[in-house]
């Protein structure tokens, strides 16, 4: 993903431990989503990929970092959100991303579909190197 | 932690109204919670109200169809209430589609599908 002005005054960061954990990071999204004026339908959006990629790393990863910071761009603004774990990563990048695709109990919605709700996406996994995913989504 | 979402018992209804962000943890207890108080209570409908929901995802969303097939399965309808329109368009790109659960736009003609659902009689449904 191509690299934006950050906001520094924004960035927020969170522990993901647990599933208290993924609800704090959501709403740390939420926050900098309103601050940056995304609409409520793409805030809600950004949130739901979110909470799916927060689950992720605590269930798959173990455990990881959420970091977000409102980005700009030549006249837009957006919302920068990554998680990062260093679990067991992910073998098959492009069966992760299928619609419908779990390695557990799940219903193989979370990746795929986080993937739709953002505007710019980027899944960086090898096996036993963990696991970052990085979203973006601009206001419009 | 282990705060659990109130179940209330109207008549023959059971009322759940998700008032804050939900935990996980929170989302599965309040599937056992229901399953048991159909059983406990003999209720005849549920209706889980959302309208305070910011976000479904995919964990709560499957909650919702878990929910409304166990219900279906223990002799009550479910009907889920007060999606927000910015919910449902996420939900559907999300990819969930929640075919099986029914839906109504508010707790008003969510109680008056279940009124009219238990009023006709299973043989001429
Ligand atoms: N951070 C991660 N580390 C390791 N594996 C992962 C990670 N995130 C996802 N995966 C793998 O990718 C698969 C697909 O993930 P996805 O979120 O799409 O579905 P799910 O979590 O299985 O189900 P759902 O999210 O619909 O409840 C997972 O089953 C898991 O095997
Ligand atoms: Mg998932």
């Amino acid at each position: 993903m191509k690299e934006y002005p950050a906001d520094e005054a924004s960035r927020e960061e969170v522990e993901i431990r647990s599933s208290g954990d993924v609800v704090k990071a959501r709403q740390a999204v939420r926050v900098l989503a309103q601050q940056a004026g995304l609409s409520l339908v793409n805030q809600t959006k950004l949130v739901t990929a979110a909470s799916e990629l927060g689950r992720n790393t605590l269930i798959y990863g173990g455990g990881g970092t959420a970091r977000a910071v409102i980005v700009r761009d030549v006249a837009r603004v957006g919302v920068w959100v990554s998680f990062s774990d260093t679990g067991p990563g992910i073998p098959d990048i492009e069966q992760a991303l299928t619609d419908g695709w779990t390695s557990g109990s799940g219903m193989g919605l979370g990746l795929s579909g986080a993937r739709r709700l953002v505007d710019e996406f980027e899944l960086d996994s090898a096996p036993g190197a963990g696991t970052t995913v990085t979203v973006l989504k601009w206001a419009r | 932690m282990s705060d659990r979402v109130p179940v209330l018992k109207i008549g023959d209804i059971l009322l759940v109204s998700i008032q804050v962000d939900l935990e996980d943890q929170m989302v599965l207890d309040l599937q056992d919670d229901l399953s048991q108080q159909i059983v406990a209570t003999g209720a005849r409908g549920v209706v889980i109200d959302i309208s305070a929901l910011e976000i479904v995802d995919s964990f709560v969303g499957r909650m919702l169809a878990t929910t409304a097939a166990i219900s279906r399965v223990l002799g009550a309808e479910t009907v889920v209430v007060g999606m927000r329109p910015a919910v449902a368009m996420t939900l559907v790109e999300l990819g969930l589609s929640l075919g099986g659960v029914r839906t109504a736009l508010n707790l008003e003609l969510g109680l008056g599908y279940l009124r009219r659902a238990q009023d006709t009689p299973p043989a001429r449904r």
